[in-house]
């Protein structure tokens, strides 16, 4: 492409050969095409109105096995074909009117070429050498300077007033702080989630799984923060035999965190939060269905795959008086997801 | 014939007598001894060649079922799952190789070794009282984070799945919450009561048979075979049009 295409775009019909369509030549064929848009218009409209009809007849609950898609709703399934084939059918009548009947001469429309003239980008480079002469922004230094430094210091306010958008109530912690600590305590027991009964060490057989909360969880009240103890509460218990177990997360002069080959580990994944409890009961791996984290829970919780950053917390229990588990403390290390305050 | 069922009907008795006379008994088993002696036979031309003579099983290929129950055994041959066919990482669901009447007999036979879950009997599996909506909120805290919300499966670790729960009876829902098949968890009745589980049944039954009122359901997997589904009927179907309008004609 050279500088020097001055030429006005070009709308005369070109060197293309003009093909007569058979609507053009034939006044039947162009009858024919005439009909065949009426045709879908009113189509489309007897569509539409049936689409109201089986608004007004079918019931809601009435089902009806299509081959192929199995049993569906009939009333979604009539109103989406009436209602879906009326558009369609006024959209296809168009095209076919526009296609067949409207003016079938070629026409020519050269593009405008993209980037400027040479005379104007020539006075664009200019105008910034006269305002670069004229300002002297080159030769005099020290108003340079103090700009750059004035526009430096602009940002400032934002990044106070953004940053003072939050503000913690008094005495309340800051978002490390409360996921440091959930609302396990010493003695308390460990409760099925959903039916919330005390689970005793036989209830759990090798091999098994449990969803478990704690048992004051109910007694958290909305304005304290129910929602997120509950958020943050979740454990499960799994058993297995204890020769299968490799490693727990316990100090290794302490006791054992297990209670006879049960472990409790958080259900909030280590990575973003996912609550996860996909145990895979033979080989000992939890696995997070968001993205693929994979826990080893016979090794400390220990991460075998995926890209959780951390293990995941074992909550150390026991059994009470009465022979219910219990956590023997809270969680030692935060649960839920990595954040930026934590070593 | 009679000949070869007395010779088997004496290795059956010689071999309760020896071996697991107490465990019989403590299994307080109402199987006849002939169910136990076909079992027996049925086990030692089926299963023998993978799980051992005595059923002590061969460590690498197949678990011992000392102990296993009779759930187990049922669920197992029930769904086609056992014998397999191919050793793979997933053991799937087939038709099953033997009838109802013999697999009763196999799991008789499993049940007389060591004591285990037993098959679950119809009043365990009578749902005419269960809560529709409290098995919903079961499922979900316990079952659907492997066999997904609509009951559809989903994929585990290393070519592992949780298989889809539309064709399985609930029989056999019920035995593999009890017995926890393959990488399945145990969910005992302790933490999951009968009533629970007949709960549970109810919603999984409703699962299998409710309508789909916004249309195919494409598998319940979400947005996996919906998006791929608008890929490539959607977008297609676009592309035809796009070529239709631009088509010359004659």
């Amino acid at each position: 492409m050279s500088d020097s295409t001055e030429t006005q775009p070009d709308f005369a019909p070109a060197n293309i050969a003009h093909h007569p369509r058979r609507t053009d030549v034939d006044p039947k064929a162009a009858k024919r095409a005439e009909r065949q848009v009426a045709t879908m218009f009113v189509l489309a409209a007897l569509l539409v109105l049936a689409s109201v009809a089986a608004y007004v007849l079918i019931p809601v609950d009435a089902g009806v096995v299509v081959p192929l898609l199995g049993p569906i709703g009939a009333l979604n399934a009539a109103l989406g074909l009436s209602l879906g084939l009326g558009i369609l059918l006024i959209g296809l009548g168009a095209i076919q009117w526009a296609r067949k009947l409207m003016p079938g001469t070629e026409v020519v429309a050269m593009r405008h070429e993209m980037r400027s003239s040479g005379e104007a980008r020539a006075d664009a480079v200019e105008a910034f050498d006269r305002g670069l002469a004229d300002s002297g922004f080159a030769q005099r230094p020290l108003i340079r300077r103090t700009l750059i430094g004035a526009m430096l210091v602009l940002p400032l306010p934002l990044i106070v007033l953004l940053r003072d958008l939050y503000t913690a109530p008094e005495g309340a912690l800051s978002p490390a702080e409360q996921l440091e600590e959930t609302i396990w305590e010493p003695g308390v027991r460990i409760v099925t989630d959903v039916t919330g009964n005390p689970i005793k060490a036989e209830d759990v057989p090798v091999g098994g799984l449990v969803a478990a909360v704690p048992a004051n969880l109910h007694e958290v009240e909305e304005e304290d923060g129910n929602l997120n103890a509950r958020a943050k509460a979740p454990i499960i218990l799994v058993r297995m035999a204890p020769d299968e177990i490799v490693s727990q997360q316990a100090p290794p002069e302490g006791e054992a965190w297990d209670y006879e080959g049960i472990l409790a580990y958080s259900k909030i994944c280590t990575h973003v939060g996912c609550p996860i409890a996909l145990y895979e009961q033979r080989t000992h791996h939890l696995l997070c269905p968001c993205h693929q984290s994979t826990f080893d829970l016979a090794d400390s919780g220990n991460v075998v795959f995926g890209p959780a950053a951390r293990q995941m917390p074992q909550l150390p229990i026991t059994v009470d008086d009465e022979g219910y588990l219990v956590a023997v403390s809270d969680f030692q290390q935060p649960v839920g997801p990595s954040f930026w305050e934590r070593s | 014939m009679l000949l070869l069922l007395g010779a088997l009907a004496i290795v059956g008795t010689i071999y309760a007598l020896v071996n697991t006379s107490t465990a019989a008994r403590a299994a307080g088993s109402v199987q006849s001894e002939t169910a136990v002696e076909e079992g027996r036979a049925l086990y030692l031309e089926g299963c023998a060649s993978c799980h051992g003579l005595n059923a002590e099983g061969y460590t690498g290929v197949a678990p011992s079922l000392i102990g296993a129950g009779a759930a187990s055994v049922h669920f197992q041959v029930a769904t086609g799952r056992m014998p397999m066919a191919v050793s793979q990482v997933q053991v799937e669901r087939k038709d099953p190789s033997y009838s109802e009447p013999q697999i009763t007999a196999l799991a008789a036979y499993i049940a007389t070794l060591g004591p285990g879950p037993a098959i679950p009997t119809a009043e365990q599996l009578d749902t005419t009282n269960a809560d529709l909506a409290v098995g919903g909120e079961l499922f979900r805290t316990n079952c659907a984070q492997c066999h997904n919300f609509a009951g559809s499966g989903a994929a585990l670790t290393e070519g592992k799945y949780a298989p889809s729960l539309m064709d399985a009876t609930p029989q056999e829902v019920y035995e593999a919450m009890l017995t926890g098949p393959q990488n399945m968890p145990v969910f005992g009745d302790g933490t999951l009561t009968v009533g629970e589980k007949q709960d549970i049944l109810n919603y999984v039954g409703h699962l299998q048979t409710q309508t789909q009122p916004g249309g195919a359901s494409l598998g319940s997997f979400g947005p996996v075979t919906e998006g791929a589904m608008i890929f490539t009927l959607g977008f297609g179907l676009l592309a035809a049009a796009a070529v239709w309008i631009g088509a010359k004609l004659r």
